[in-house]
């Protein structure tokens, strides 16, 4: 009966739109800025990502410099960075304040904004079958609080005792105490309202998602027949909208710490000569509430270009997924238990070694639904038929990165070799490769799959692949010798390490990673090139379906409009991975089943 | 001048790219958007498994260049730390193979498979023995690695010897300060609130606890070799961490909340100088989480020795109470009246007359 409702009102709104179109153009403002369509929405998200990319990734190669040779002076940095660099040297506390914000950057403006902003926005209706997401007016807002936050983000830039330089995770109380750090006064204050301000963003986001999801499919599109990237979507909306209030709830309360004298995090504490009047806090308090969502975050970011990169992988081997079912159950398995794992990031406060042992066994369980998702992608590349697409290659590097990253978190969920590798470049190396780099790839294979049907245009390949080759062989070169730094205990944020007996032999190798970096940078340059460069001169895109592919998104006209599909939403009669079967190529999701058709 | 040149170049190598790119774009229109598209394909699936096989070499070749400047030739240098090392060992095995099949597996697959006119993708949406395959190897894989990290889990962080040496270690910004219980063996009670630079009570010990007053205050940490030693940690202001790498240990030091560990030193730091080659190797203690601008120059120094010169050490070292309180110093009038009492007696009339 529901289907029938949502038929008619899907009839409804076709006409509404026809209407609508015929009597007056939408204005610029309405369009491009103040936009309530869903893909225009999602353009605006992947454009502020990548400029916040840009500004993230720019930033590691500045503190990149520092540690390649901590004696050198770079004159030109004084001229951009004024006193922070004075003597063209970089200042430790500017150095903190860099790496605070290239982590707060990428892990939540680019990794979670930008990719799941851009992709849930952008897939969702096209993919389920639907004329626009459940609150186009909740979609927009969505996407303009992240844009008070990022602006509230980057003015912190500019205060004059710096941006927060606590690290990402911002843990009090240095966090709490200004006369702990510059970067603890008003820069601080900045980033925990910013952090509100992107946590609605996440939130009306999340609840749109999950609500077009359940309620709006097309008729036909039972939840079994939706592509993977729409589960990896959904959960991964589920993880922000369930963990996202508790960061908030955690930030509130430091805000409180900070400016109203509460004693939440803060007890027992002399600083800077001064005896703090606070009692009875818990400093480890902010930890777990900071992991309650930062654990899960972990997934926020790397579902998506799981569910991406199972749908690409399987288009362009022209073969369907492998092992469909798995795949979701493993989705839903991860999303369970990454709410259950977060203190596997506080095995050395203190914890309970008891508390401890059920971390570890419930961390270590979800290489179990990791494993299998592994499996899978390579059977589904198991005697296909396969194009190398720029988001082909993308979507294998993300399979090559995520098992390299997933094995070192092997190493890290086991409490006893934390102890060691705990605070150490193993956990870079670990957290970039599988949660950085790896997403990211997601990321780009999805920009490169869907761009002919954001824009209309393709992008030039030559620079996709040089994009590609040096992004993937940069990043193992840059990420796999920490593994090394990490083994010898050499500590993550460190400004200088040449004072230490144990950590400086590693001089030669940080200023090789250095110069990668930079090249890996420079490559990333050419992609924005491309990317900007094609969205006026690329090739036109001159087919529906220019990969072939089953889903429905490729059933729209080449430059959709609001509504997506000029007339009746199309219906849906089978799953979205028909590759290869009864002899058929593809058969997208809304041919009607043969009566010779064999089942699967 | 320098840098105008290098930002000219760098434009330059990205022209010429983008102008290669665009010109490829062009031939690839004019032989056969379909024939390009296939000679694309076929040199990718070669760099792919070039890729593989240069990067396990490289791997190979980083192992190499990089292990033996990891501490893990050397050994631990604590007892407990052996049974990281071991689980460190157990963990690369499992996980090694593992890497190498599927890496090898997902090059080699997109390599053989590549896309040819010839072969037609085989439909092979799901197998269920498969799938339970790979759910139930990996698990009982997970298992074993579960088990063997738990038992030294519980080892390592169980409960200290009661024999074990106590030492205080407080980490502040940006130093450590250690406290040595002294002759009777306690610690004397701290309260934050004592603190008082001026007078050089900088760690807010409490006076007023007699056990205080025999209590050794130190930068340097003197361990003995071989005897187990448990760290109570503090912290003053925020939370640092104490990371002792060459022993294996780690643990947070957080304000208002004591921490512990315990470990036991295998060899003096006289001997890892001839065990690492290394004529300035000293064991250091490291600050492990973030703590403010000087973060990374949070160094500690930790001197392991045989347990005579450790006693030699500790005798040479005085009372903080006395260096702050020179007047209260017992040792000189105590002496005048009993010459032949043992050295804790001043002590213990101290404690009833304070």
């Amino acid at each position: 009966m529901s289907t029938a409702i949502l038929n008619e009102t899907a009839q409804h709104e076709v006409h509404g739109e026809a209407h609508h179109e015929h009597h007056h153009q939408e204005t610029f403002l309405t369009k491009y800025i103040f936009s309530q369509d869903h893909k225009m929405i999602a353009k605006q998200f992947l454009v502020t990502g990548i400029i916040w990319a840009f500004i993230g990734g720019l930033f590691s190669v500045v503190f990149r410099l520092q540690l390649a040779d901590p004696n050198a002076t770079y004159p030109f940095l004084e001229d951009f960075l004024g006193h922070w660099a004075k003597g063209g040297k970089l200042q430790p506390e500017f150095y903190y304040a860099l790496v605070t914000m290239h982590g707060t950057i990428l892990v939540f403006f680019v990794l979670t904004a930008g990719l799941s902003g851009t992709f849930a926005n952008f897939l969702i209706p096209l993919q389920i079958g639907a004329r626009d997401m459940a609150s186009p007016l909740l979609n927009m807002l969505s996407y303009w609080f992240f844009f008070l936050a990022s602006i509230i983000m980057l003015s912190s830039l500019f205060v004059q005792t710096g941006p927060a330089s606590g690290g990402w995770t911002i843990y009090p109380p240095l966090s709490a105490l200004g006369e702990a750090s510059q970067g603890s006064k008003i820069g601080m204050d900045l980033w925990l309202v910013s952090m509100a301000m992107f946590i609605v963003s996440s939130l009306l986001g999340g609840l749109n998602y999950i609500t077009t999801i359940l309620n709006m499919r097309t008729k036909g599109m039972s939840m079994t027949r939706m592509p993977l990237t729409i589960w990896a979507l959904f959960f991964t909306a589920v993880l922000g909208v369930l963990s996202f209030p508790v960061l908030l709830s955690g930030a509130i309360l430091l805000l409180f710490d900070r400016n109203l004298g509460t004693s939440f995090y803060l007890s027992d504490i002399v600083v800077a000569g001064k005896i703090m009047p606070n009692e009875g806090g818990s400093a480890i308090l902010f930890q777990h509430l900071f992991w309650f969502l930062g654990h899960p975050e972990v997934y926020i970011i790397l579902l998506p270009a799981m569910g991406m990169s199972s749908e690409i992988l399987s288009v362009n081997s022209r073969k369907p997924i492998f092992g469909y079912m798995a795949m979701v159950g493993s989705l839903f398995a991860i999303t369970i238990l990454a709410f259950l794992v977060w203190a596997h990031h506080m095995f050395v406060t203190g914890l309970n070694p008891f508390l401890g042992s059920v971390f570890v066994l419930l961390t270590l369980l979800i290489a179990v639904p990791s494993a299998i998702k592994v499996f899978n992608w390579l059977t589904t590349l198991w005697r296909g038929n396969i194009r190398f697409t720029p988001a082909m290659m993308f979507a294998i590097g993300f399979v090559s990165l995520f098992i390299s990253g997933g094995l070192t978190g092997i190493f890290l969920g086991n409490s006893a070799l934390d102890i060691h590798l705990h605070d150490t470049y193993f956990v870079i190396a670990h957290f970039h490769i599988v949660m950085g780099v790896a997403s990211f790839f997601g990321l780009f294979a999805g920009v490169y799959h869907w761009y002919p049907k954001m824009f209309g245009r393709y992008l030039n390949n030559t620079l996709s692949y040089i994009h590609f080759w040096i992004t993937i062989v940069g990043a193992y070169l840059i990420f796999w010798p920490m593994h090394y730094e990490g083994l010898a205990g050499m500590p993550r944020r460190y400004y200088d390490f040449s004072n230490w007996e144990s950590f400086k032999n590693f001089g030669g190798l940080n200023q090789f990673i250095s110069i990668i970096a930079m090249l890996v940078f420079a490559a990333q340059i050419l992609f924005i090139i491309n990317f900007f460069y094609s969205i006026w001169k690329g090739r036109k895109v001159t087919t529906l379906n220019p990969w072939n592919a089953n889903t429905l998104e490729w059933t729209t006209p080449i430059r959709p409009g609001h509504g997506n599909w000029p007339g009746d939403i199309p219906e849906v009669h089978r799953w979205p991975y028909d590759y290869a079967k009864d002899g058929k190529d593809f058969i997208p999701q809304d041919v009607p089943v043969g009566d010779d058709e064999s089942k699967h | 001048m320098k840098e105008l040149l290098y930002v000219a170049i760098t434009v330059m190598v990205f022209v010429v790219i983008f102008q290669i790119a665009k010109a490829s774009e062009y031939v690839s229109v004019l032989k056969g958007e379909e024939k390009t598209r296939k000679q694309n394909n076929k040199i990718n699936g070669f760099l792919f498994i070039t890729f593989l096989i240069l990067g396990l070499f490289g791997a190979w070749y980083c192992n190499e260049l990089y292990y033996g400047k990891t501490l893990f030739p050397q050994g631990s240098a604590s007892v407990e730390g052996e049974k990281i090392d071991l689980m460190l060992y157990i963990t690369i095995a499992v996980t090694g193979v593992v890497f190498v099949i599927t890496q090898v597996l997902l090059f080699w697959f997109a390599f053989k498979y590549q896309e040819s006119d010839t072969k037609k993708a085989y439909y092979f949406p799901h197998n269920t023995k498969l799938e339970l395959l790979w759910t139930t190897v990996p698990a009982i894989f997970l298992t074993i690695l579960v088990v063997f990290g738990l038992k030294f889990w519980f080892k390592i962080t169980g409960d200290a010897p009661k024999e074990a040496i106590v030492v205080e270690i407080t980490g502040h910004q940006f130093a450590w300060d250690m406290r040595y219980p002294g002759s009777d063996g306690k610690l004397g009670k701290k309260n934050y609130k004592l603190y008082n630079n001026p007078s050089g009570n900088t760690l807010g010990v409490d006076f007023e606890d007699p056990e205080s007053w025999d209590d050794l205050h130190t930068t340097e940490m003197h361990l003995p070799l071989g005897k187990p030693v448990k760290l109570v940690i503090n912290a003053m202001d925020v939370i640092h961490d104490v990371g002792l790498p060459h022993f294996r240990m780690k643990m947070d030091a957080v304000p208002g909340i004591p921490t512990t560990l315990w470990f036991t030193p295998k060899y003096t730091t006289a001997e890892m100088k001839k065990r690492t080659g290394n004529p300035n190797f000293v064991y250091e203690i490291s600050c492990d989480q973030i703590c403010g601008k000087g973060h990374f120059s949070m160094r500690g120094i930790i001197t392991v020795e045989s347990e005579a010169d450790y006693n030699k050490w500790l005798a040479s070292q005085k009372p903080e109470y006395f260096t702050l309180f020179p007047s209260k110093n017992p040792l000189k009038k105590e002496s005048v009246e009993t010459d032949s009492t043992t050295s804790t007696k001043p002590m213990a009339q101290l404690t009833k007359n304070p």
